[in-house]
């Protein structure tokens, strides 16, 4: 139904031809579903975006066709492919709330793509509307089609967004990392329906996702990239079970699954013994019946409602929810950048609730906790070089200077194995998983006794997400730190935490060692959490 | 040959890069290349225009007045022989000393009322913003007659109430820029790092919000050309006979009617060239101070 042979893409920039695909060839059949699988910057939404011919600026398809139907959408004129996308290829994009246009209620939007392609009228495009909100199980659907995008919830926005694109019945439909930026249960809800949708449909469907699980899980066949090119292809099954180039192995390996350790995650790790550590009997950490409650429009708001937990010195305690759960206003509180409306945070037996978050900066105990924050990008100032970032804390905190202040800077980077040459440049000049190890390198710059780490590999592609895990496992061996490490993926948080906190609501629903809640979880809850991670085919373990 | 193999040193290695960086940009955007050239040579005309121009731009010369354009007179002469091509450049420090001095302290004024504002928030940022609103409420040309006839008629006034009608832009333009920071990634880990607030404001998040504010300083730097000129022409502050592009322009119109359109049109065409420079640069400095436009 649809075949690319041979595409080549590639952008002009200010340092010249950057070739974004390179001889790429796929073929999708009837009612088949394709998985392209890479990491960031492998070009797999560039090929997408050159089939539906909505390049940006600067990006030209130097080579190639792409046969859709017969017709060839290279050689296709503008009048055409406006025919075609949405009638006949549509797509499902990442951010679908930045999909929907902020300012028109759900159902007019649904209405305009009805009439644009004249599958209703003026007079049935509501009623149109309506069924095709029913048919992405959004519930009392009369009453949606009058609702705002920022009325409802990411999940509802990605079935409305889905709605749009199948309103007129497409026969191909690509969805761009449908699922990321979503809750995990939401991530199942929405995947199961887009299976359920392209099969009852007879459609055919390329799905683009870094995740390698996920694809597994939904996809018949699948297409690796890398670079700008097809590494691999085939069928789930042997993907997994018996990846052939050397990319994919390694792609295989760093996806975390059940029983992986995380060496393993690592494609030459397997021989690097853990070093053993030393968690003592003493809690570094005690939190008792710790609150707050913001004020809300419609009375008070719990965001954490008395949560009690301890950790021991040398521990790691992951804690685990999806968004909303209170989880990052916890961490918030622990490090003390927000004031708790009631509660006791003892650290080392006093309790810290006593000094404002505001004056704990020039607290002594501030080198004590620290923290990693999710988004690498944001946390770094963009106007300071990597060194100027990590020497900020040292300057301010241990009052290091001149020649000291280099060598435990070029120390730090030793340690967190960023090369030296690298220190000089500015965060946007650094890729995702180096921008990662400066904000690691800061956080352990002054030696806290307590890391919090929040969502630290959430931004990150899978072998650096290894990398970057198997990094801090390291580091705590060697430093001696106590750990939060705050994630809403249960996988990952196992490979580092010997204990697991589940939040929903601002509650504790579970807490206990790490195999007890992930092996015999006690909550129904964590049984939910559990069941939606995306498994890959039965009877496969990673190779 | 091995000092040279080994690490470069940092400090010479950004310099380069800084200018390869700015030279970068003006090769992209021929409109920027123009204006730095433009702007390059006001900076001249101000800096030795003075000691360049072919006459005494004070010397009247009874044998030679009202002379139209020549080869002798490129502008011509006004109604005291007076050479007025020499009277355009020599004009140039004044006016650009009186937009500069002017745009420099609204802008220091204008950021640290803005930083205050947008970085504390609650009452201060009421206070300090509906007092600034009221000033835009002005009529800011009336406004800026009233602070001049009211302080005095001098070039110090003019600068002064440039600088205040000027304020109220840099003050809402910073308190936006940091008031979308104060939460910033970067800033919540700045203040793990034990730095103060005051600190976090300078340091951290005032800098970030330098290439919005290269537009503006840009953009102000014509405007106020313009206003100085303004209120010379009107009669306020400066005072014939020193050469400023206003007075010109003030003194030739009278002349216009009798054909002698020389005196008005060429101190007029240096005032609208200026506006037109400042407009074109904001762009490009925008550009060099931005890191990320940096890749």
């Amino acid at each position: 139904m649809l075949s690319i042979k041979d595409l080549n893409v590639s952008f002009n920039t200010r340092r010249g031809r950057v070739d974004a695909v390179c001889g790429v060839s796929l073929e999708v059949a009837k009612g088949q579903i394709l998985g392209i699988v890479g990491e960031s910057g492998s070009g797999k939404s560039v090929t997408s975006y050159a089939l539906m011919r909505i390049l940006d600026r600067g990006g030209i398809i130097r080579q190639g066709e792409i046969i859709y139907s017969g017709i060839d959408l290279r050689n296709a004129s503008e009048q055409q492919m406006t025919e075609i996308r949405g009638r006949e290829i549509s797509m499902i994009f990442q951010n679908p709330r930045a999909a929907l246009n902020p300012i028109r209620k759900v159902g007019h939007q649904l209405e305009d793509v009805l009439r644009q392609h004249a599958q209703a009228t003026r007079y049935t495009a509501k009623e149109k509307a309506i069924e095709a909100l029913e048919a992405v199980k959004i519930r009392d659907a009369a009453e949606r089609y009058d609702a705002y995008p920022f009325e409802l919830s990411g999940g509802m926005c990605q079935r409305v967004v889905i709605a749009i694109a199948l309103a007129c019945n497409p026969r191909l439909l690509i969805a761009d990392e449908p699922t990321t930026g979503l809750d995990i249960t939401t991530q199942k809800a929405v995947m199961d329906l887009v299976l359920e949708l392209i099969r009852d449909r007879e459609m055919s469907a390329i799905l683009i996702t870094h995740d390698l699980g996920l694809a597994t899980e939904y996809c018949d066949q699948i297409s690796v990239m890398k670079n700008g090119e097809v590494v691999e292809k085939g069928t789930p099954q042997k993907i997994f079970s018996s990846p052939e180039h050397p990319y994919t192995q390694k792609l295989v390996k760093a996806t975390p699954s059940k029983g992986s350790s995380i060496r393993d995650l690592l494609p030459d790790g397997g021989n690097l013994p853990l070093a053993p550590r030393q968690i003592s009997e003493f809690p570094l950490l005690a939190v008792q019946d710790l609150k707050k409650t913001y004020k809300g429009k419609s009375g008070p708001i719990d965001a954490v409602n008395g949560v009690s937990f301890k950790i021991f010195e040398g521990q790691t305690v992951g804690l685990v929810g999806e968004s909303g759960c209170g989880k990052s206003t916890t961490s918030s509180m622990l490090v003390r950048l927000l004031d708790s409306s009631s509660g006791r945070i003892l650290f080392n037996g006093d309790d810290l609730t006593e000094i404002s978050a505001k004056a704990f900066a020039k607290d002594p105990r501030r080198t004590d906790i620290q923290m990693v924050f999710q988004d690498a990008t944001d946390s770094l100032n963009p106007r300071f070089t990597a060194r100027q970032s990590i020497a900020d804390p040292l300057k301010q905190l241990v009052k290091l200077r001149g020649s000291a202040l280099n060598s435990r800077i070029e120390e730090l980077a030793d340690l967190v194995g960023l090369p030296i040459h690298l220190l000089d440049r500015f965060p946007h000049q650094l890729s995702g998983g180096q921008k990662a190890r400066v904000g690691i390198a800061k956080a352990i710059s002054v030696n806290p006794k307590f890391l919090i780490l929040d969502e630290p590999t959430a931004a990150l592609d899978v072998s650096i997400q290894a990398i970057v895990l198997n990094l801090l496992a390291d580091l705590r061996a060697k430093l001696g730190m106590s750990f939060l490490f705050v994630s809403h993926d249960l996988q990952v948080v196992r490979l580092l935490s010997d204990y697991v906190i589940v939040m929903r609501d601002g509650e504790i629903v579970e807490q206990g060692p790490t195999e007890i809640v992930m092996g015999q979880p006690s909550s129904d809850y964590t049984r939910t959490l559990l069941s939606t991670v995306p498994k890959p085919p039965s009877g496969l373990t990673a190779a | 040959m091995t000092v040279f193999s080994g690490n470069t040193d940092p400090g010479a290695d950004n310099t380069s890069n800084s200018i390869t960086h700015i030279l970068y940009i003006m090769k992209e955007n021929p409109v920027t290349l123009i204006a730095f050239a433009l702007f390059g040579f006001y900076v001249l005309s101000a800096l030795f225009g003075q000691q360049l121009v072919p006459y005494d731009p004070l010397a009247s010369d009874s044998e030679n007045v009202l002379q139209p354009p020549s080869l002798q007179h490129w502008f011509g002469t006004d109604p005291l022989g007076r050479d007025v091509f020499s009277r355009v450049i020599s004009a140039t420090r004044l006016d650009l000393l009186i937009a500069v001095s002017a745009v420099a302290i609204s802008f220091v004024v204008g950021s640290f009322l803005g930083s205050v504002a947008g970085y504390w928030g609650g009452k201060l940022d009421i206070i300090l913003s509906r007092t600034l609103d009221t000033i835009m409420a002005f009529p800011i040309f009336v406004l800026a007659m009233g602070i001049v006839a009211a302080l005095g008629n001098t070039v110090e006034n003019i600068v002064y109430a440039t600088a205040i009608i000027n304020v109220p832009f840099y003050a809402r333009l910073v308190r936006a820029e940091v008031n979308i920071r104060r939460n910033a990634g970067f800033v919540q880990s700045a203040k793990l790092s034990g730095n103060s607030d005051i600190r976090i404001l300078a340091l951290h998040i005032f800098p970030n919000t330098l290439p919005p504010m290269m537009v503006q300083i840009s953009l102000n730097l014509g405007w106020a050309i313009l206003n100085a000129a303004g209120l010379s022409f009107i009669g306020l502050g400066v005072r014939p006979p020193t050469p400023e592009w206003g007075i010109m322009v003030a003194e030739g119109a009278n002349f216009i009617v009798s054909g002698e359109w020389w005196l008005a049109v060429f101190p007029g065409l240096w005032l609208m060239l200026a506006v037109f420079t400042f407009n074109l640069l904001g762009d490009g400095l925008r550009d060099m101070v931005d890191p990320r436009q940096r890749t």
